[in-house]
């Protein structure tokens, strides 16, 4: 192609930067907000579904498996079982935990769903499935609608859960 | 080509803001509803394909929270389309000409109330020369109302009497949102949004969702007792470059309408996507549309404009009228893009 002359070894633009920037007013929605709502006052609120009985936590206002809306407000132990863990070892950009850290999913008593969730006050090499678990919340003046208020899930001493009892939710 | 049809269409009632329920939980009734009209379940649909866009819902892949909504057990048969839901259901129709499925559901939903739909809409931009001045949707609509008026003579009378027109239509539409009888005198008092787009030229705010299901063959003669057949359906697109369109007409609705067989029989009802009143006018002569045809009984964008989910109400209110026996000839129009870049051409009829 034929080119301007004074424009000759000029340098080429290899990137241009055009910051965006939108800003949002989003909604939690009914259900998420009537189990945040709970969080703020220490209770953990699950929702049932009126068809199959399941009960999932957290709840998003429907049965994830049919479809519907789910039909019952019920409130779920804060004990449950460790069904599944992971080992964070890796640093990254904004992480708020020093590594390694374990990351779980529990299954509280009279939940059909886990809740994803710290697992702490215990070596990171003896976390395990099946281990039971109960949350730590955090000082009640900072208490907020948020899963941040719950800090950690520990152990409660209970022998494990046999996998028999969570199978259906590995 | 395969026969297919539109045996059933639900939608929300439209509003400028839903505060309390997320898109999930808007939707959820629309999929319920447009079931069991025709009384099946989703164990009987064979493919499952929505439209919808992250950057009305400021969340990525925000399309799968939806499928929360559907009941994906046993695993479904899936697709999503980051257009209008028009396009999805284009999506769909392919997938039943290919003949290995005789049902799909279709839905979309868009709410716009979250953040500045006017802001959201420059990032569909070209991201070097356009997108980074920011142009808002309704500046450029206005770019192509002045086309309109300078190229047709159209008149900023001409855009208040569509609105008028649609919204009075909107009347019977128990899901519109701006709806009542305007007097276009009165309406051309309105302040300018950008000129020469006063403010009932533009399109309402809307937060909504809507859903179809086709069926093809005797599995649509079964599932409705007058289904609303796809005689055809294309879409075509225009360049991103402004300065290359003649905003005055449409050539891609043109000729979308063209190899969708429009022409071959008169059109009793046309259902136009036209957010903006100027742009109806755009449509109607590139359609070449005469008094002949009921243009938008339901009134249209300008009545009720959930973005992503516009577009598939065209071809839900056309079937629907087909359906009810009121037409057998229909046309729906969606479109995406600014200034109508990209249409799709749906014509549909009654046996």
């Amino acid at each position: 192609m034929a080119r301007i002359a004074k424009l000759e070894g000029v340098e080429p633009v290899k990137s241009i930067r055009t910051p965006a920037r939108l800003e949002y007013h989003f909604t939690a929605g009914q259900a998420t907000s009537r189990f945040l709502r709970g969080i703020a006052q220490k209770h953990i609120f699950g929702e049932r579904c009126g068809e199959n009985g399941k009960v999932y936590v957290p709840p998003r206002g429907s049965d994830p498996v049919l479809g519907r809306p789910t039909t019952e407000q019920v409130e779920v132990s804060q004990r449950g079982t460790v069904t599944s863990f992971c080992v964070v070892n890796v640093k990254f950009h904004g992480q708020a935990m020093d590594v390694p850290y374990v990351c779980a999913l529990v299954l509280l008593d009279g939940a059909d769903l886990p809740l994803m969730g710290l697992v702490q006050e215990l070596p990171y090499g003896d976390v395990r499935m099946g281990l039971r678990v109960e949350a730590v919340w955090v000082d009640d003046a900072d208490l907020k609608p948020t899963l941040e208020s719950i800090r950690y899930f520990r152990p409660t001493g209970e022998p494990d859960a046999p996998y028999e009892s969570y199978r259906e939710h590995v | 080509m395969r026969e297919v049809a539109v045996v059933s269409f639900a939608q929300s009632k439209h509003v400028r803001r839903l505060p309390d329920l997320n898109e999930v939980e808007m939707l959820m009734p629309v999929l319920g509803e447009v079931r069991d009209k025709i009384g099946i379940t989703q164990d009987r649909i064979g493919f499952t394909c929505s439209g919808s866009t992250d950057y009305l819902a400021g969340q990525a892949f925000s399309f799968v929270m939806t499928l929360d909504g559907v009941g994906a057990w046993p695993p479904i048969v899936e697709s999503h389309v980051e257009m209008d839901g028009a396009w999805a259901l284009y999506e769909a129709w392919v997938k039943l000409q290919i003949g290995e499925i005789d049902t799909a559901l279709v839905y979309s939903y868009g709410k716009s109330s979250p953040g500045s739909v006017r802001d959201v809409l420059t990032r569909q931009l070209d991201p070097y020369y356009v997108a980074p001045l920011w142009p808002d949707a309704v500046a450029m609509a206005a770019l192509q109302a002045r086309a309109a008026m300078d190229r047709d003579g159209a008149t900023e009378r001409d855009f208040a009497a569509v609105a008028a027109r649609n919204r009075a239509r909107a009347k019977s539409n128990p899901y519109a949102q701006v709806v009542g009888d305007f007097a276009v005198d009165k309406l051309l008092t309105d302040p300018y949004v950008v000129a020469p787009l006063r403010r009932h030229a533009c399109p309402p705010i809307s937060d909504g969702a809507a859903a179809v299901i086709l069926a093809a063959g005797d599995v649509a003669r079964e599932l409705s007792d007058r289904p609303a057949w796809i005689r055809g359906i294309e879409h075509r697109i225009e360049t991103h470059a402004f300065g290359a369109r003649d905003l005055s007409r449409s050539p891609s609705t043109a000729l979308a309408a063209e190899r969708a067989g429009a022409k071959r029989d008169k059109i009793d009802v046309a259902e136009l996507h036209a957010p903006f009143a100027s742009q109806e006018i755009v449509l109607q002569h590139t359609l070449g549309l005469t008094d002949d045809t009921l243009i938008n009984p339901s009134g249209g964008p300008l009545a009720a404009n959930p973005v992503m989910a516009a577009g598939l109400i065209r071809i839900g209110e056309a079937a629907e009228r087909i359906r009810r026996g009121d037409c057998d000839r229909a046309l729906a129009h969606a479109t995406s893009g600014h200034c109508l870049q990209q249409n799709l051409v749906c014509v549909l009829e009654g046996d």
